[in-house]
């Protein structure tokens, strides 16, 4: 069973040949006996689960379900999710139950899926290798040794693992797209405004944006069509229908242009890497599409302007973590100082230290020009470079990580190091732009993704694009050994 | 030296919504604490701001009203600073780009004479909590039922040179903010707030001396008074040589002095940037206009009307239109006075304000109605009843005996202005008092006083005094 995907369960499900109990049961087995070694649950909430697919199977039997109604899915632990705690993967919020649900988990909630827990994440979001949890490292199941990415790691390894048939996850620079190219699952980073951020706890909120990390692309739209649409509670969330995702998936490739961006197959592009990118780029060409070389010439600017604008925001953002009204707070207080001081201190880990610094510095009077407005000029720079880009191709095409995934450990002490692993992917995300990664290889017995770029509200090309690709392979049907 | 004293204004205005300018908490005062915030006024991880359409209107109310550019484009930015009672760690403010740019208020003084005053700008925030140092030995209680209740702050430019002007201009803005109906003016309940920036400079020196900021005034005796403490503070430093420091005070009402709260130098560097979690506010001329086409006539246009059309002076004019609600009970009284507008606006600003005062009455609660009121100056204009005889009336309508019709009846106060019956009382008065008589005829003419004074006693001071001069200055012949 592990090897169906969310699309064939649900349609097991809905002709009656399994019951959403039986299957929430299966996956909460397989956590419970391979989740040991891959730490890539926060929270199992089993019994809730178990609850909760009861009341679908109900519905399955009146004829009340939806296409989703009884599939179990894992929600990121950045979500919040009414009752059952919601850590952000951090200390901070160790002890944080949350009295509302996120639109998302809403979203999912209505459409009948089963919550089977919350996955691990690097804390707070801030990390591309899910070493910076408060709930330890999460592993890579293709080698336990390496790291799965991040920062929606847990999600990614839990769907590579068949811990789960899908995942939430949230994406601010890379964090879907990259652990899913890592993991070798599909991850869809939406164009922002698509989801809705409500009660998505917030790192940078001009980038942020949830989406699904599934094994197909198919399975992938079928998630998107859940969880995206405007949320009234959220003014960044775009007032514009959501169309069929699954509808568009068979649309023919002929004539469809596809652009690589000569920027993104340079220097400090791992030639393994390079090797299956091309690979998959050649199944497109074979499949009818054309495919040209573009410039985003502004690319090598994405890392140091997104290094300025998401620590900006995360250091206003994440201010309300002070020990007053809820989370850590530290024992005995002197003062209000000292409360502010320990309670921050000890509940958050190094790397959201430094990022709350480094945001407190770029946007302090007298360095707020050189850095904060000068990130926002570039910010603009780097998007024309798409939107000129679009004018010629449909669809841009490259690898999603320079490398492959790296040993745990390997990075965690290099910082700017661990920052460029997310270089083919954060200048997607200051563009607001769509994002795709499925798994198109494996080099040295690693996964390799292919990413899929699109214009805004784009989501159905790159659906299309990635579910054709997955009609003529099988790299996304490969999982690793269970391994206990 | 001589000094002058240069001052600044920034007001805060709560705006009358319903609910929160981002969220949709109530606002109503005096609630419970904490039962008036919800999840996004907590700041609870996860949740996000949604502006309050309604703040926007009012905003744009007020910008209209003082002449100002109504911004096509405003940000709300984000103010950083770590207090107990800002749940979100930072405040939601307008920073570089503010709803209302620069516009102009009129005031007018005491001697009769005006001034313009410049307004910066005016842009919306939402308010902070409240921290409760009281009963909480040795700890803090936090009520965030305000956090997040909107504000209009006004700032003006440092037009202002006395505590005269100041108060002129907060009581205009105060009253402002009334007639467009966008904020209550409750100053108890700190609806309306002032903060004061004052600095002096030697007469005829163009630069500006360093100022003090007095924060968080809620009434406008206490601002005069902290203005006069604060010109002699810094006239005393100066003098003696010394520099004021720029600094933020606080005015303690019981010791009606002045102290510090913090210094420039410790102060926050608020890290300002675009909230991202909220969108550009852009307005269009459609909407624009549209808010004009709702603004009341506004305190200078009813002013203007009431000189030009009622015939008022402008001083009386300039007082009845203090308040909306003033402006509209007077009008009212005009109008059931059959258009005996002067004497309406004596009525109103003499006896019946007197008489609220006295009674720590509002307007609203008057026992005396516009009606009554007018009903009462239609009888002296009718000679119904004199003047005189009008207070007893007036006194009489306020302690609940009915209509001016019915005292005047049930009273019998009715002016006696049959000319037999009022000959044959100054006939018995001359009788009765030969000696002054005959003097009054040997030229000593004063004396018509006190015959009309012995008629009126007569009559109850129901004869028609005009009448009774008259025909007595005839008698006396």
């Amino acid at each position: 069973m592990k090897e169906k995907t969310l699309t064939e369960l649900a349609l097991l499900l809905q002709q009656r040949e399994l019951s959403s109990v039986e299957l929430t049961q299966y996956y909460l087995d397989r956590i419970q006996r391979l989740d040991t070694t891959l730490n890539s649950f926060i929270s199992v909430t089993g019994e809730e689960a178990l609850k909760q697919a009861a009341v679908a199977d109900q519905k399955i039997a009146v004829g009340e379900a939806g296409p989703l109604t009884g599939v179990p899915i894992a929600h990121k632990d950045i979500f919040c999710t009414q009752g059952v705690r919601t850590s952000c993967g951090s200390k901070m919020l160790d002890n944080f139950i949350a009295p509302y649900n996120a639109t998302v988990v809403e979203k999912m909630s209505e459409a009948g899926v089963v919550m089977l827990g919350k996955t691990n994440m690097d804390e707070f979001a801030m990390g591309s290798s899910n070493e910076n949890s408060f709930y330890g490292a999460v592993s890579n199941p293709w080698n336990r040794e390496y790291v799965p990415g991040g920062s929606s790691g847990g999600s990614a390894a839990a769907v590579a693992a068949r811990l789960t048939p899908a995942a939430t996850g949230t994406d601010t620079g890379g964090s879907i797209r990259q652990p899913a190219a890592l993991c070798g699952v599909t991850g869809l980073k939406p164009t922002y405004g698509r989801v809705s951020r409500w009660g998505m706890i917030a790192f940078a909120s001009s980038l942020d944006q949830g989406g699904p990390l599934t094994q197909s692309a198919e399975d992938a739209a079928l998630m998107l069509s859940a969880m995206a649409g405007f949320d009234p509670k959220d003014s960044t969330s775009m007032e514009r229908e959501v169309p069929d995702y699954s509808a568009t998936l068979n649309n023919p490739l002929q004539g469809v242009r596809i652009g690589l961006p000569r920027e993104y197959f340079s220097e400090g592009l791992d030639g393994g890497v390079e090797n299956v990118v091309q690979e998959a780029i050649a199944e497109y060409r074979k499949m009818g599409a054309e495919v040209v070389d573009i410039d985003l010439p502004n690319t090598r600017l994405a890392v140091p302007t997104y290094y300025v604008v998401a620590p900006a925001e995360c250091s206003s953002n994440l201010s309300r973590f002070d020990g007053v009204r809820y989370g850590h707070r530290c024992d005995d207080p002197r003062d209000l100082e000292d409360l502010y001081k320990r309670s921050r201190g000890e509940g958050f880990g190094d790397e959201v230290k430094r990022r709350i610094m480094i945001g407190a510095y770029t946007l302090s009077a007298g360095y707020y020009d050189a850095y904060y407005l000068k990130a926002q000029r570039l910010r603009r720079l780097i998007s024309e470079d798409f939107q000129r880009a679009f004018e010629r191709v449909d669809v841009i095409m490259g690898p999603v990580t320079p490398t492959t995934a790296f040993r745990k450990g390997e990075k965690s002490d290099d910082p700017v190091n661990m920052y460029l692993s997310d270089i083919y992917t954060i200048a997607v995300s200051l563009a607001g732009l769509p994002g795709m990664s499925i798994p198109a290889g494996f080099s040295d017995g690693m996964p390799v993704g292919l990413q899929l770029i699109g214009n805004h509200f784009d989501e159905s090309r790159l659906l299309n694009l990635a579910h054709q690709y997955q009609q003529v392979s099988d790299w996304h049907r490969q999982a690793p050994e269970d391994m206990a | 030296m001589e000094w002058e004293i240069v001052i600044g204004l920034e007001i805060h205005a709560q705006l009358a919504t319903k609910t929160k300018i981002f969220s949709p908490a109530a606002t109503a005062f005096g609630a419970e604490p904490n039962t008036q915030a919800c999840a996004i006024d907590l700041g609870m991880p996860g949740v996000l701001p949604v502006l309050n359409r309604e703040v926007v209107r009012m905003a744009t109310k007020f910008g209209l009203a003082i002449d100002a550019e109504v911004a096509h484009h405003s940000v709300f930015a984000r103010k950083n600073y770590f207090y107990p009672d800002l749940p979100k760690g930072y405040q939601i403010s307008q920073f570089e780009l503010p709803i209302v740019g620069k516009g102009v208020l009129e005031i007018d003084l005491e001697d009769g004479s005006s001034k313009t005053i410049g307004v910066t700008r005016a842009h919306l925030e939402e308010d902070a909590g409240k921290s409760l140092h009281e009963d909480y030995h040795g700890m803090s209680g936090i009520d965030l039922n305000r956090a997040g209740t909107p504000l209009l702050e006004i700032v003006s430019e440092p037009d202002i040179r006395s505590s005269a002007e100041a108060v002129a201009y907060a009581k205009k803005i105060h009253s402002l903010v009334q007639y467009l109906e966008i904020c209550d003016g409750n100053m108890q309940e700190g609806s309306f707030r002032m903060d004061v920036n004052i600095s002096l400079r030697p007469v005829g020196q163009e630069a500006y001396g360093t100022r003090a900021e007095i924060k968080n005034l809620n009434s406008f005796r206490f601002m005069e008074k902290a203005i006069a403490y604060e010109f002699d503070r810094q006239m005393d430093i100066l003098e003696e040589g010394g520099k004021v420091v720029q600094e933020t005070r606080l005015f303690d009402v019981d010791k009606g002095e002045t102290r510090s709260m913090r210094s420039k130098e410790e102060a926050n560097d608020y890290r300002y940037f675009p909230d991202p979690d909220l969108l550009p506010v852009v307005l269009d001329e459609v909407y624009i206009e549209s808010v004009r086409k709702e603004l009341p006539e506004l305190p200078n246009e009813k002013k203007h009307r009431f000189i030009t059309h009622l015939g008022l002076s402008s001083y009386d004019a300039s007082v009845l239109t203090g308040s909306r609600e003033m402006a509209a009970y007077f009008e009212a009284v005009a109008e059931a006075a059959g258009g005996e507008n002067k004497q309406a606006a004596n009525w109103v600003m003499g006896e019946l304000s007197a008489a609220l005062n006295k009674a720590g009455t509002a307007l609203a609660d008057s026992p005396v109605t516009a009606g009554m009121l007018g009903g009462m100056i239609k009888r002296i204009a009718d000679k119904t009843i004199s003047g005189k005889i009008a207070k007893q009336v007036f006194e009489a309508m306020w302690s609940g005996e009915g209509s001016a019709d019915n005292v005047i009846e049930k009273r019998g106060l009715k002016q006696i202005t049959d000319n037999a019956a009022i000959e044959s009382m100054i006939d018995a008065v001359i009788a009765a008092n030969p000696a002054q008589a005959e003097q009054y005829r040997a030229g000593k003419e004063q004396l018509l006083g006190f015959f009309v004074g012995q008629v009126m006693k007569v009559s109850k001071g129901q004869a028609n005094p005009g009448q009774v001069n008259q025909i007595l200055r005839e008698k006396l012949k």
